[in-house]
């Protein structure tokens, strides 16, 4: 479709300002609403309009506090007893209410599990469309948000001709605006009428499982990653005792995840997870678009990869190009001496 | 809804280009279809399998349902052969170039005419893995959803099902009233091969074949031009520069890396 005729029917005079969905989960906000006020305050600034948080919850007031200091202009805060847990039902019903009633121009939501199945279903009610994952944005001459993610081997680069333009994007996609506590926002409460007979999907219990801390990838400071170059599941012992001596997590690629030689909670990439940790050791990978988009923001890339031409070695800070089998051995025995 | 002792399920599958990084058409900034292998999504065959578990236990039918060219009729067949009841397949130029919105609004078309109590969606299909299309059809179908599901269990005199769903801090049990929508995950089960016997039974099973007049509905929310979302441009991702490659001798090339790495924290 050419660009005219994907802004055929355009007056979008009365949406206004960048709302950012501010997930928390036992009254402690989620990260990624907050990497996502970086991303809305330069959004927000650019049209020249507001950055609105969104807070649902029960008893979470305080929390305001914490989105004013990462840049939100006003908040938003609805509190009830039955968005006090998360339930795709009530948290729809309360977004949609806000949305019909102020009318964003923009809304992003954290590309959590919980807002991969919110977005859509909010989506679909307010007649409107979204893009998933996206991994940057931008606003165009006419004000439309260019919503960007990865397609093929390529970047695309994708518009939306209803309002509220709705994206997702994944936890460390973004990074937070350094704090400024001096920041007050505007607390705007908003009452939602909420039924318990609405809430059709009701949570019998929830089994909470601790993370293995190697599976830990999304929260780890370095990680060392394997991919199909590793060739089994039992050379990943390599991978471990890398991992052991730098004090990492272990993730890997969809490849070796598919193989079943990783866990799927350590797979790094687009339809993984997201990193950015100080040093990233890329063992064996070769460096695919679907998997550099969930590392690329990582501050130290390590690549060791046999092939000259992988392109991983492109996006290195340090590309190694030689034989894993050898080099990492190496790598550990030496990393041990020094530390000793 | 007729209430029932036996359950109507209807699977929602789609067919994806097997390979995994695929092309675009630089013009009209489309998938590449033509000439690259297919296959049914994963995600769906779980789904499929899944739906005849539940068939085979409590009793009832399932239908596949997939929008998409007319050679998505093998994927169709596939699920038949596996165990699938009927097949439908909404195929019309109208409906082409959909983004997930005008795809679920499509399917609900459909779905309204029909009776269910389960319906079936993968939890993303391998192609734009947007995960989109079963929480907007739940919605414009009006009816619960439960995503990322692991368990499945029905209670049949009640009418409602429990299911175990991933979510970030865990697993979580919830039970909805029929009829739902799941969207399920890898790991649920382990789809079966389809039979010899089942392949040749799928030949006499009930194909429809569905274009955009008989389905009825606003032909303006179909296809690409009932699509909110389109691609404006593509464009090769940028390229970080690399600092530094290591090569040669691999005792000389860890003892420079290793020196690097110290400099750098
Ligand atoms: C829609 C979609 C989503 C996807 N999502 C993801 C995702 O989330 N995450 C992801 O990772 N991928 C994803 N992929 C797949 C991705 O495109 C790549 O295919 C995948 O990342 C490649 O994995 P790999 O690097 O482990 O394997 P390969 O591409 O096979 O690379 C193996 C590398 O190991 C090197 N090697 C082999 N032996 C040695 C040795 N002895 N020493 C040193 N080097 C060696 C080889 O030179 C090669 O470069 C997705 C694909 C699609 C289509
Ligand atoms: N064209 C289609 N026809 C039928 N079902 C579809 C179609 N597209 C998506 N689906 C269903 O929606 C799920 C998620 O797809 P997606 O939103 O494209 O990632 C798939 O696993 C299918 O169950």
């Amino acid at each position: 479709m050419s660009e005219d005729t994907i802004k055929e029917i355009t007056d979008f005079s009365g949406y206004k300002g960048v709302w950012v969905f501010a997930e928390q989960r036992d009254e402690r906000l989620k990260n990624v609403g907050l990497e996502l006020l970086s991303v809305g305050r330069r959004l927000a600034d650019k049209l020249r309009e507001e950055l609105v948080a969104v807070l649902l919850g029960h008893k979470v007031e305080e929390l305001a506090d914490e989105l004013s200091a990462y840049g939100a202009d006003k908040v938003i805060l609805v509190e009830n007893e039955l968005l006090k847990r998360y339930t795709v039902d009530a948290y729809v019903k309360a977004l949609a209410e806000l949305s019909l009633k102020y009318k964003p121009s923009i809304l992003l939501i954290g590309g959590t599990l919980k807002g991969r199945e919110l977005a859509p279903r909010l989506a679909a009610r307010l007649g409107t469309g979204i893009t998933s994952d996206c991994t940057d944005f931008d606003i165009d001459e006419e004000g439309y948000l260019v919503q960007i993610k990865p397609f093929g081997k390529l970047m695309a680069e994708i518009l939306c001709r209803t309002r509220p333009q709705m994206a997702t994007a994944k936890p460390n996609i973004f990074k937070k605006l350094e704090q400024d506590r001096s920041r007050k926002a505007a607390v705007i409460r908003e009452e939602v009428k909420i039924s318990p007979e609405e809430i059709h999907t009701k949570v019998i219990k929830v089994i909470e499982v601790t993370n293995n801390p190697y599976e830990n990838i999304e929260n780890a400071e370095r990680i060392v990653a394997g991919g199909r170059g590793l060739g089994s599941k039992e050379n990943f012992k390599l991978i471990y005792e890398l991992a052991d001596v730098v004090g990492a997590a272990v993730a890997g690629t969809r490849s070796v995840v598919d193989r079943g030689w990783l866990s799927a909670n350590q797979q790094v990439g687009q339809s993984g997870k997201t990193v950015a940790p100080k040093l990233y050791i890329a063992v064996g990978i070769s460096g695919g678009a679907y998997h550099t988009v969930g590392m690329q923001n990582s501050e130290v890339i390590v690549a060791i990869n046999k092939d000259p031409n992988a392109p991983i070695l492109q996006m290195a800070t340090y590309g190694v190009v030689g034989d894993l089998f050898k080099i990492v051995p190496l790598l550990i025995e030496k990393l041990k001496r020094i530390q000793r | 809804m007729v209430p029932s002792k036996s359950l109507k399920i209807v699977v929602c599958i789609k067919q994806v280009p097997a390979v995994p990084d695929m092309k675009i058409d630089p013009a009209t900034h489309t998938l590449v279809r033509e000439g690259v292998p297919s296959i049914l999504n994963p995600w769906d065959k779980i789904g499929v399998e899944e739906g005849i578990r539940l068939r085979e236990k409590y009793g009832g039918e399932v239908t596949v349902i997939t929008m998409g060219p007319p050679q998505a009729k093998e994927a169709v067949l596939e699920c038949l052969a596996m165990g699938a009841d009927k097949g439908i397949i909404l195929s019309d130029s109208t409906f082409a170039g959909a983004d997930t919105i005008a795809t679920a609004y499509t399917l609900s078309m459909q779905i309204k005419k029909m009776i269910y109590d389960i319906i079936i969606c993968g939890r993303l299909a391998m192609d734009a893995e947007t995960g989109h299309v079963g929480p907007h059809l739940a919605e414009l179908l009006g009816i619960p959803q439960i995503c990322y599901v692991k368990r499945v269990d029905v209670d049949i005199d009640r009418e409602r099902v429990i299911a175990h769903r991933e979510v970030e801090e865990g697993v979580e049990i919830v039970e909805a009233p029929l009829p739902v929508l799941l969207t399920v995950m890898k790991g649920l089960n382990e789809p079966r091969l389809p039979t010899l016997k089942g392949v040749i039974g799928s030949r006499r099973k009930e194909i429809r074949v569905i274009n955009s007049s008989e389905l009825g509905g606003d032909m303006s929310k179909y296809g690409l031009k009932g699509s909110p979302t389109s691609m404006k441009k593509v464009f090769p991702p940028p390229l970080r520069k690399p600092k530094m490659i290591l090569q040669g001798d691999p005792k000389e090339v860890v003892e420079s890396l290793v020196q690097v790495l110290l400099r750098e924290k």
